[in-house]
């Protein structure tokens, strides 16, 4: 793998250093890290696409419940299959990254936790989110008295303006307030 | 293109920077290529327009075109340009979407200034290199300087031409574009010039901003480089002609400092505590906090003093004394920092008196005070600036409204990368949402409240208990220590000898467990047992703390008089020696003794320090046995037991032991403290403390991945990172108290250290202001020390203060209130439209009402018609 990191022309790493709050470093080893995920013949194409199954099968994602909605929040693919090129990887990781600040990382949660991609946190929405987070086995799941009740809580917090969903501005406020939403919110490679 | 060393050759070398802009061009997109030329091709058009005398007409013509008509065709082009454009225009794309009329006209004016910065760019052009514009110099000029007279009228022209219509010449060449349109530099107003750096200004913002908006990357890729293109092109035409040189290098510099700033971010790391990994941060912070306290006694204090003072064995301070010669060398002696270890730079008694030391007359004394107070200020300093940025992360204080909220939205930790950790983190987010809700439903309910406020008397009983036993206990064992080493260590065992250290160390390891036991008993919700489990872990260290210091304080009272003994002895012994030689031999040749014959008085403030090493140094291994045995001993054991046990070991009794970070992170928290009480007398502390940092970064890191198991009951910081930071500051407070009482009120050893000689430490400022520093100096320093500055100073920091306090205040209150008033709005609204929506219901149905009654009357008519016709056909017909 010696030559994957001098692919990366030093013009465009330092472009992608200027547009996102990776290091160096972390820039060349994520192109590292993607090359490795991508077939041989594919590894000189500047656009190449990994699909979604693979990127998630990457140990860093592998166990999280949101594991699918990252791939298509940063897809840029036309087909929305959640596959990702490697400017959308760097995005990502960029989003996540330990400097990244509260306002993009509160914008990339929201997407991910808006299953429907509709612009707002609506029951749905916040019903799949509990579902995710609990796990899937049966035994976890809440029941739907409680869901009923988790839910309208949530609503009656953190909806402001009262119209039954928790919009962008509403989230980043609540996020905003948390106290450990940057420091949890962070993968890295 | 964006590296530093390119940009600095564009910069110094206008061709290459030429140059470099074509090639840039002609890299970007066809798209993009299409509209510069486009752009200049206008340019071309007003240009061709200036040398034709029916310009004005025109132009007045056009202008009038376009107030009346906006053309609609223009509107839709700009519509479809409208992203980049907006983009370009100082990055307000998203928002510009929204109004476009609005916007439009502020668009013209900016295109307006865009029109002007080409025309200087080819101005510069010109200037700098004149091979491309050469054959048509002449015609470009005059008509050049015609236009720039009248600037003013000008700008509106621009505006005009570059709202025209596109024309269809889009294929021509590009270098006569490039010559035919061209504007003197000298020739732009002040005003323009103006604008065009804050054009550039804007765009370098938009540069910084960039990757803070969340947009997919090859739109910030495109926008980037128009705009570092953009900024590189105008950035040296800016200051042209006398600061053109200055201007170059100062926005250099600001370059390479911006870079600079990043990579320290980048190295930097605000420190919050919520999970393991943050425990970590914590650590790091420490780390950078202890590295800069190191440098500052490392390189301030230990190494002129080793470089350029007097060198070992000149003195007797600094030589090991004839009784402990045979032993200094032994391991055991300088594991406890006697021997060579106690009479080297690590100790303050080392140190020597001398005002200034070497050829660079260094002011040791003063060196080693101002270092002193400069690690506890630089603390002060650093903790509360945290403080402050966690305060501002964390928002307007720490209040529980959004309680389910976070849950649900923050509780998932994204560096999750193990299945068993995902698992674990499930089931405690299941529980954590169960329990809000049991919480938020049966928060009236209460069950035998007496039971439970006895037990929790009693369970504060029993800690008291605790926290007096263990007081009692290290106060009695730093007694007996004395005591031994008043019959001389060597009579002892290891145990003896140590037992302080080795007491404070055990005490700190297993009271907390009894806690834990004895909260149990009270029956709190988690987080506030947890709360209280930390409240009282912080008793007990700060306790065991200052029993340590107050027996010390008795030690130190001890040595004293000894020291009054001693001295009183000395001058006895000096007459007699004196006398002696006198007797012997009577040359009165000096008296030549070797510094090791000396006797000595027992410098009490190297004894202080000798006893923090050792706190430090036993603590680091009880910490470090305790990880190996207590983490992966029992790991190790219940793995490979379970295969034959009776028992599940693994989900059962022993299993794997939890990370406990609080209790880590307090640990931490001690240690510093201890580190900032004794750094003053022995200078190596912060030096070990960055090893041992060191160590159990790694050290910690290997157990949490090998032999832990996440902490059942994930605990949130209990509201907010600062908790911890005010336990820090609390300490820090609590650990300068003694050190400053000891500085301030206890005269020096008379015979070691760098203030030997003087009655209090603090004295070596007033012996410099006195003998360095201009008499005019010292005479204002003792005006502004005067309490009658002091205090009103005081007075307004107080007054100062309070007056913060009480802003915050209201605009919290303020902040309630406009909540308040956004939910009345939005249900006012909504009454509104409800209204709004019936009203219009109503009409409606009036409406259809009165449609109805119509078409029935319509009805009737028509039938009257019919019949009227009818009649009329009927009559005609008759």
């Amino acid at each position: 793998m010696g030559t994957t990191a001098s692919q990366l022309s030093k013009e465009s790493l330092s472009e992608y250093q200027e547009l996102t709050f990776l290091t160096k470093q972390e820039i060349l080893l994520a192109h590292k890290r993607f090359t490795e995920l991508l077939e041989k013949h594919e590894k000189d194409q500047i656009d190449a696409r990994v699909s979604m199954g693979k990127i998630i099968t990457l140990p860093e994602l592998k166990s999280n419940p949101f594991k699918e909605r990252i791939c298509q929040v940063f897809s840029t693919s036309e087909q929305k299959d959640g596959s990702l090129t490697f400017e959308d990887f760097l995005d990502l990781l960029s989003a996540f990254s330990d400097s990244a600040t509260l306002e993009i990382k509160s914008h990339y949660a929201f997407r991910i936790f808006d299953f429907d991609d509709d612009g707002t946190l609506d029951c749905a929405d916040l019903e799949k989110l509990v579902n995710c987070l609990t796990g899937e086995t049966n035994d976890a799941k809440l029941s739907s008295t409680e869901m009923k009740q988790l839910i309208s809580n949530i609503l009656e917090e953190s909806d402001i303006d009262k119209d039954g969903t928790v919009n962008l501005s509403e989230f980043q406020h609540v996020i905003s307030r948390s106290p450990d939403f940057v420091s949890s919110f962070k993968i890295v490679l | 293109m964006s590296t530093a060393g390119e940009q600095d050759a564009g910069l110094s070398l206008q061709e290459e920077h030429e140059s470099k802009t074509h090639r840039t061009k002609r890299r970007d997109g066809d798209r993009q290529k299409k509209k510069r030329r486009n752009e200049r091709r206008k340019g071309g058009t007003r240009a061709g327009e200036g040398e034709e005398d029916l310009q004005a007409v025109s132009e007045k013509r056009e202008r009038s075109k376009r107030k009346r008509a906006k053309s609609k065709q223009e509107t839709s082009r700009r519509e479809n340009n409208e992203e980049e454009e907006a983009q370009l225009t100082g990055g307000k794309g998203t928002k510009a979407r929204k109004d476009i009329r609005n916007e439009k006209t502020r668009r013209m004016e900016k295109e307006e200034v865009r029109e002007v910065e080409e025309n200087v760019d080819k101005g510069k052009k010109k200037q700098g290199s004149t091979k491309k514009g050469e054959k048509k110099e002449d015609g470009g000029k005059q008509l050049v300087k015609g236009k720039a007279r009248e600037v003013k009228k000008k700008k509106h022209k621009k505006a005009e031409t570059s709202s025209e219509p596109e024309t269809s010449e889009e294929d021509d060449d590009e270098e006569e574009d490039n010559d035919k349109d061209v504007v003197r530099l000298e020739c732009l107003s002040p005003e323009e010039l103006e604008k065009l750096k804050e054009a550039v200004d804007e765009r370098k913002k938009l540069i910084q901003s960039l990757r803070g908006k969340p947009w997919a990357m090859k739109k910030k890729l495109v926008t980037l480089r128009e705009s570092q293109e953009f900024v590189e092109k105008y950035e040296g035409a800016l200051g042209k002609g006398k600061g053109r040189k200055l201007y170059a290098y100062k926005v250099l510099m600001t370059k390479k400092w911006m870079k600079f700033q990043r990579d320290f971010e980048n190295f930097k790391t605000g420190c919050s505590i919520v999970t393991v990994a943050s425990y970590f941060l914590f650590l790091r912070w420490m780390y950078g906090i202890n590295m800069i306290l190191f440098g500052l006694t490392f390189g301030l204090v230990m190494v002129p003093e080793a470089l350029m003072g007097r060198p070992y064995g000149s003195m007797p301070r600094k030589t090991v004394p004839r009784a402990e010669e045979a032993s200094a060398m032994d391991f055991a002696v300088l594991w406890d920092f006697g021997g060579y270890a106690q009479y080297s730079v690590l100790f303050y008694g080392y140190y020597n008196n001398q005002r200034t030391v070497g050829w660079l007359k260094f002011r040791m004394p003063l060196s080693y005070f101002l270092v002193g107070v400069g690690t506890v200020a630089y603390s002060y300093m650093v903790v509360i600036r945290t403080m402050a940025r966690n305060a501002n992360e964390s928002g307007v204080g720490d209040d529980n409204s959004f309680n389910f909220s976070w849950k649900m939205f923050t509780s998932w930790d994204y560096l999750i990368g193990n299945a068993e950790t995902a698992d674990n983190k499930f089931a405690s987010i299941t529980t954590s949402f169960k329990e809000a809700i049991l919480e938020e439903q049966e928060s009236h309910k209460d069950d035998n409240i007496h039971l439970t406020r006895f037990l929790r008397v009693l369970a504060n009983f029993l800690v008291l208990c605790c926290l007096a036993g263990s007081g009692y206990l290290i106060y009695f064992v730093v007694r007996r220590s004395q005591k031994f080493a008043l019959d001389g260590l060597e009579n002892h065992t290891w145990w003896e000898r140590n037992e302080v250290n080795m007491v404070m160390s055990l005490l700190g390891m297993f009271c907390p467990m009894l806690f834990d036991v004895i909260s149990t008993l009270e029956n709190y919700h988690p987080r506030v047992a947890l709360q209280w489990q930390l409240g009282r872990i912080f008793a007990l260290f700060l306790g065991n703390l200052y029993t340590f210091i107050i027996a010390l304080m008795d030690e130190i009272n001890l040595k004293r008089k000894e020291e009054k003994i001693v001295k009183f002895n000395i001058t006895t012994w000096e007459a007699s020696l004196y006398n002696g030689t006198v007797s012997e031999n009577s040359t009165a040749s000096p008296v030549t003794i070797h510094p090791a014959d000396v006797p000595r008085g027992p410098c009490w403030e190297t004894m202080v320090g000798q006893e923090f090493v050792r706190l430090i140094i036993s603590d680091t291994m009880t910490t470090y046995i305790t990880l190996l045995i207590g983490d992966f001993l029992r790991a190790v054991l219940v793995r490979f037991l379970n295969y034959c046990w009776c028992w599940d070991l693994e989900a059962g009794f022993p299993s794997y032991s939890e990370f406990d970070v609080s209790g880590n992170v307090l640990g931490l928290i001690f240690n510093q403290g201890m580190i900032w009480m004794g750094s003053f007398y022995a200078p190596c502390l912060p030096a070990l403390n960055v090893i041992r940092l060191h160590v159990s970064m790694y050290l910690q890191c290997w157990a949490v991945m090998c032999c832990n198991v996440p902490q059942e009951r994930v605990f949130k910081a209990s509201g907010s990172n600062n908790f911890y930071m005010a336990m820090l500051l609390v300490i820090l407070f609590l650990s300068t108290l003694p050190a400053i009482y000891t500085i301030v009120s206890i005269p020096p050893s008379f015979d070691c250290g760098p203030f030997s000689g003087k009655n209090r430490m603090f004295d070596v400022i007033h012996e410099t202001l006195e003998s360095d520093f201009p008499p005019w100096f010292s005479k204002v320093f003792s005006y502004a020390s005067n309490p009658g500055l002091v205090l009103p100073f005081i007075l307004l920091m107080v007054l100062a203060i309070y007056y913060l306090q009480s802003t915050s205040k209201s605009y919290r209150e303020a902040n309630v209130e406009l909540k308040k008033k956004l939910q009345m709005q939005n249900e006012e609204n909504k009454r509104k439209n409800k209204r709004a929506a019936l009203k219009a219901q109503m009409d409606l149905e009036e409406a259809r009402m009165t449609a109805q009654e119509q078409q029935r009357n319509n009805n009737a008519s028509v039938q009257d018609q019919e019949s009227g016709s009818l009649n009329s056909n009927i009559n005609k017909e008759y």
